[in-house]
């Protein structure tokens, strides 16, 4: 057959060549209507208009046709011809497809409210963990950066390496500033002496306030970078000057105008307010200085400064800034001789001055005997991690629920597939219902946060705010949520979207063994994670217990201590002593040279019989009265307190057990210690006093007697009377003999306790992170479990009616969450051993983990495992099997 | 009861497509009512009223057969619906009756 007959349509239309030769309608009027046409017509009017130009080409000729068709063409530029027909369009359809989306995931959400609940309240409490310690470290990590000169600004070290172990002194002497100063001027923009931020008195007029501040060179405001609000950073050049923080001058002046006002300090100087300075944020290193008086002026009212300006006397803190060109690491390898240079006696201990840092101070303070730096990094890591973990629990959770949660959505899926849906569209839809779920528990975390952000600054010893204005935030928060979701999400948008409707529809479909694994592995990690913290937990606890209840030696109750800051305190002693005594409210009192809290002065120049030459000795010395023994309660194992009915007491000398034990002498009591050359009698051997660190060992200590040396007076307080009437008797008596300084005083069990804050802080946090942990796995399982208790509703109808117990449904439901978390517990020994152990390590006086510790938190776990795990079990077990047999 | 208003070009048109039975396209009926009352009339004119009256669901419509003189274009053929044989239908009453109560000398004189 010829094309011509096949297609006999295409050759009426398209006629043979010789035809085609025909005249055509204007080519540009055939183009503008097809421009400006709607579509839907463009069809039926270019037809007519087509017919209308043959007919008038066969009766017009073609001329005229053309002419008519082009204004046929322009005739139809009407309304009605441009309009383009309304099409319902795709944006549409997909706007009434998401918002079913959202309206089947609120559904869904109410449906099933208590695994809602479960799966936002966890994230959500995750989330607020994670955002708290997120915040935390954030502040660790910004401190001290309020100071502009942040990355130029160093503290003058000097480290030393006496019998192969480092240490590290902050304490310089006055001419290694005055060295630096001069022959480094190259190298230094700013060198500055400091006097360390102390309690001094202010007093203007009548008002008598305890401030802490500093005596500083006068380039201190330009190296800080003092944000002034009156007065200038020159103010502190005059001599007679002081610089206040806005909070001082407010507490002192209230609304007067406090420039040029006179301020005493300590009662006996007289300087001029120069300027006020914005104070110092809380997490920056010089907080506490909340007045700057010149380091000239300390130099010049002190008279044992001058004397003691030597290279021997390191009492001093010196403060630098280097040149915009130098770097630290050239500038301490310049310095670092200084001393030995200067102290050639010194060599011995191969000392070295060297740069410490700003950025270094926060995080690492310290050095260990290895000379390997340490410091609060290593609670940035602990918290960092402990988070991380806390919120990877949370994920865990999340995605375990919605996965779960997500097969009884079978049905679905096979429906909307039946119905049209692609299967870019479910994938879709799971998605974004999941990441609708995080956004709600993101809200809700914030929520959180806000709600225990005060308390958290009180145990975390933080100003922390919400960082609103941070854009870091805002996308680490966001970025977070739709990670989570989308990882969420992942399992029913990938994994139910390519199920085929009819296997699901009919029926047919189970998800495979294979679907549970990843479930079982998470939940395992849960619960590892959970019982290591709980291990930790106990263990931080433990310690801090144990050294709680270490014996310290001394009695801390209902005693006090007075900073002797004035002059007029000084050669009262009896006066004093006899007035508070007959107050009745006051046992004893003594004055020392350092509180029994705080270890003074360690220093060396002694010589006991027996003593090996070679050996660099250090001994803590404090200077103590007759009466401190009796102040203080201290317990004698050998000899006797000090006493003045022996006038050769004054040449005497009390030891520590530690100190015996570290001289080695043999029945000491009787024999004779030289202290820089002069003899000292031991008259007696206490029992060890806990002064420093109580996780330390004792410090070997000895006391002597000397009035002159004190610094802090310590009170007895008479147990029989309330404390509050004591203090009121005691502050008459202060009143009287110290009129010039506010009655201050500390107590000295507070002061005790004050030694583990950080270990207490730590303690309190990570029980916070490890209740959470444990509470978030706990939803988790609680969910899981009645899921599994749901899905297997059938099965436990059978059971029952075929005679199993309560009991053995129970067993059944439950073995297997014990069993996750006996593996949990496999995984969670080694691991929590290792780290604590490493923990418990940096604490001399510490506990041996002990088995129990293990066994008794895997007690605890499998017990709250089984309590979560019981209520679903017993309830399904419990069930009335017509209930859940009769349907189908 | 009130009726879709029809202007007077719209009610030639749709008595046209009435005339034309299944043969009604903007072409023929352009010719026709050419035909019938002798002006001249442009398509487009034609195509906006069909358009109106289907719009008014006076007439109906359904893509016809192509030819060649057409260039291969379908024609779009149009039939008068009930609703406009019952508008039709009403505007002859109406007429009717507005002619039936002409006096008779008016009515003579305007012949």
């Amino acid at each position: 057959m010829g094309l011509r007959a096949k297609f006999p349509m295409l050759y009426t239309l398209y006629p043979k060549k010789k035809n085609m030769q025909k005249p055509k309608p204007p080519r540009w009027a055939d183009q503008l209507l097809e421009w400006f046409c709607a579509p839907h017509l463009l069809e039926e009017v270019q037809g007519d208009l087509y017919e209308k130009f043959q007919k008038n080409l066969r009766v017009f000729g073609e001329k005229t046709a053309r002419q008519e068709y082009a204004k046929g063409v322009l005739s139809f530029i009407k309304p009605f011809a441009l309009r383009r027909k309304k099409e319902v369009s795709t944006e549409l359809y997909i706007q009434i497809m998401i918002s079913n989306y959202f309206k089947v995931a609120f559904r869904n959400l109410l449906k099933y409210k208590g695994y809602s609940f479960i799966n936002i309240f966890g994230l959500a409490s995750g989330m607020a963990v994670a955002i708290l310690i997120g915040l935390w470290i954030y502040d660790e990590l910004s401190y001290n950066k309020y100071y502009q000169n942040y990355n130029r600004i160093a503290k003058v070290m000097q480290g030393a390496t006496p019998n192969g172990e480092f240490g590290v002194g902050e304490h310089m002497p006055i001419p290694l500033g005055t060295t630096l100063k001069t022959d480094f001027s190259h190298d230094f923009t700013y060198v500055v002496m400091s006097s360390w931020t102390g309690e001094h008195i202010l007093a203007s007029g009548d008002k008598k306030f305890m401030k802490t501040g500093n005596y500083l060179s006068s380039e201190a405001p330009d190296m800080l970078t003092l944000k002034m609000l009156r007065g200038t950073r020159a103010g502190l050049k005059d001599q007679n000057s002081i610089l206040l923080s806005e909070s001082v001058a407010k507490s002192i002046f209230g609304y007067d105008d406090p420039m040029g006002k006179i301020v005493r300090i300590d009662n006996k100087l007289d300087v001029k307010v120069t300027g006020i300075y914005e104070d110092f944020p809380y997490n920056t290193e010089f907080r506490d200085m909340t007045f700057i008086a010149p380091w000239d002026l300390y130099v010049s009212s002190e008279s044992w400064i001058k004397p003691n300006a030597n290279w021997g006397n390191n009492s001093w803190q010196i403060l630098a800034q280097i040149a915009p060109k130098a770097d630290f690491e050239t500038v301490s390898k310049k310095i670092k001789n200084l001393r030995v240079k200067n102290v050639p006696e010194a060599a011995y201990m191969k000392p070295e001055i060297f740069l410490h840092p700003m950025s270094r101070w926060h995080l690492y303070g310290g050095w260990d005997k290895f000379r390997n730096p340490e410091g609060r990094i290593q609670y940035v890591w602990l918290f960092g991690i402990i988070g991380i973990f806390v919120l990877l629990l949370a994920c865990i959770n999340f995605m375990n629920l919605s996965t779960a949660r997500s097969e009884k959505r079978a049905k679905e899926v096979g429906i909307r597939k039946a119905i049209g849906s692609v299967r870019s569209q479910l994938v879709i839809q799971f998605f974004s219902e999941s990441i609708l779920m995080v956004a709600f528990a993101f809200l809700f975390s914030l929520m959180a946060v806000l709600l225990m952000l005060p308390f958290f600054n009180e145990v975390a010893d933080k100003k922390l705010s919400l960082l609103w204005n941070e854009p870091l935030f805002w996308l680490a928060g966001i970025g977070f949520s739709l990670l989570t979701g989308l990882i969420a999400g992942s399992y029913p948008a990938i994994y139910l979207s390519s199920f085929q409707p009819i296997k699901v529809l009919k029926g047919t479909f189970r998800a495979g063994r294979l679907a549970a694994i990843p479930r079982k592995v998470l939940v395992v990690t849960q619960f590892t994670v959970s019982i290591t913290l709980i291990i930790g937990t106990i263990i931080v606890f433990r310690q801090i217990q144990y050294a709680k209840n270490r014996p310290i030696g001394y009695d801390r109750s209902s005693m006090i201590t007075i900073g002797m800051n004035t002059p007029e305190l000084y050669g009262k002693y009896s006066v004093l002593r006899d007035e508070l005594k007959r107050t009745g409210a006051v046992v004893e009192m003594a004055t020392s040279s350092s509180p029994t809290t705080k270890l003074g002065s360690r220093l060396i120049g002694f010589d006991w019989p027996g003593k090996n030459p070679g050996f660099k000795e250090q001994f803590g010395v404090i200077a103590v009265t007759h009466d401190f023994g009796k102040t203080v309660g201290w317990q004698f194992t050998n000899g006797r307190d000090f006493s003045r009915d022996f006038s050769t007491d004054s040449s005497g000398i009390v030891l520590n057990e530690t100190a015996v034990r570290y001289m080695g002498l043999k029945d000491p009591v009787g024999k004779t210690i030289k202290w820089n050359g002069n003899p000292y009698q031991v008259i007696g051997i206490i029992k060890d006093m806990v002064m420093d660190s109580p996780f330390d060992p004792v410090y070997q200590t000895v006391f002597i007697l000397n009035y002159n040396w004190s610094s802090v007076i310590s009170i007895k307080l008479n147990p029989e009377l309330s404390t509050n009437e004591s203090l009121a008797k005691v502050e008459e008596v202060f009143k009287k003999l110290n009129p010039a300084s506010p009655f201050d005083y500390k107590f000295t069990d507070q002061q005790y306790a004050i030694k583990f804050s950080t270990e207490d802080r730590i303690g309190k946090l990570a029980t916070f992170f490890a209740v959470l942990a444990i509470l978030i796995s706990c939803l988790g399982l609680f969910g899981l479990a009645s899921f599994v208790a749901e899905q297997r509703i059938k099965e436990i109808g059978i059971r029952k009616v075929l005679g199993a117990t309560v009991f053995s449904l129970w067993s059944l439901l439950s073995t297997e969450f014990v069993l996750f978390v006996l593996v949990s517990l496999l995984l969670a020994v080694p691991i929590s051993y290792y780290y604590m152990s490493s923990w418990l390590q940096k604490y001399t006086y510490h506990i041996e983990i002990s088995w129990w510790i293990f066994a008794l938190s895997g007690l605890g776990a499998i017990l709250i495992t089984l309590l979560t795990v019981s209520y679903q079990a017993i309830k399904a077990a419990l069930m009335n099997p017509v209930k859940t047999l009769k349907n189908e | 009861m009130k009726r879709t208003y029809l202007g007077e070009f719209e009610e030639i048109v749709l008595l046209t497509v009435a005339i034309m039975g299944d043969k009604a396209y903007g072409v023929s009926i352009t010719e026709e009512i050419e035909e019938q009352t002798g002006r001249s009339v442009s398509v487009s004119a034609v195509h906006a009223a069909l358009h109106r009256l289907e719009e008014k669901n006076m007439v109906s419509s359904y893509m016809g057969d192509a030819t060649a003189e057409r260039g291969g274009r379908r024609k779009r053929l149009f039939s008068v619906t009930a609703l406009g044989n019952r508008t039709l239908d009403e505007i002859r009453l109406l007429r009717n009756r507005l002619w039936d109560n002409i006096p008779l000398r008016i009515f003579s004189t305007l012949q």
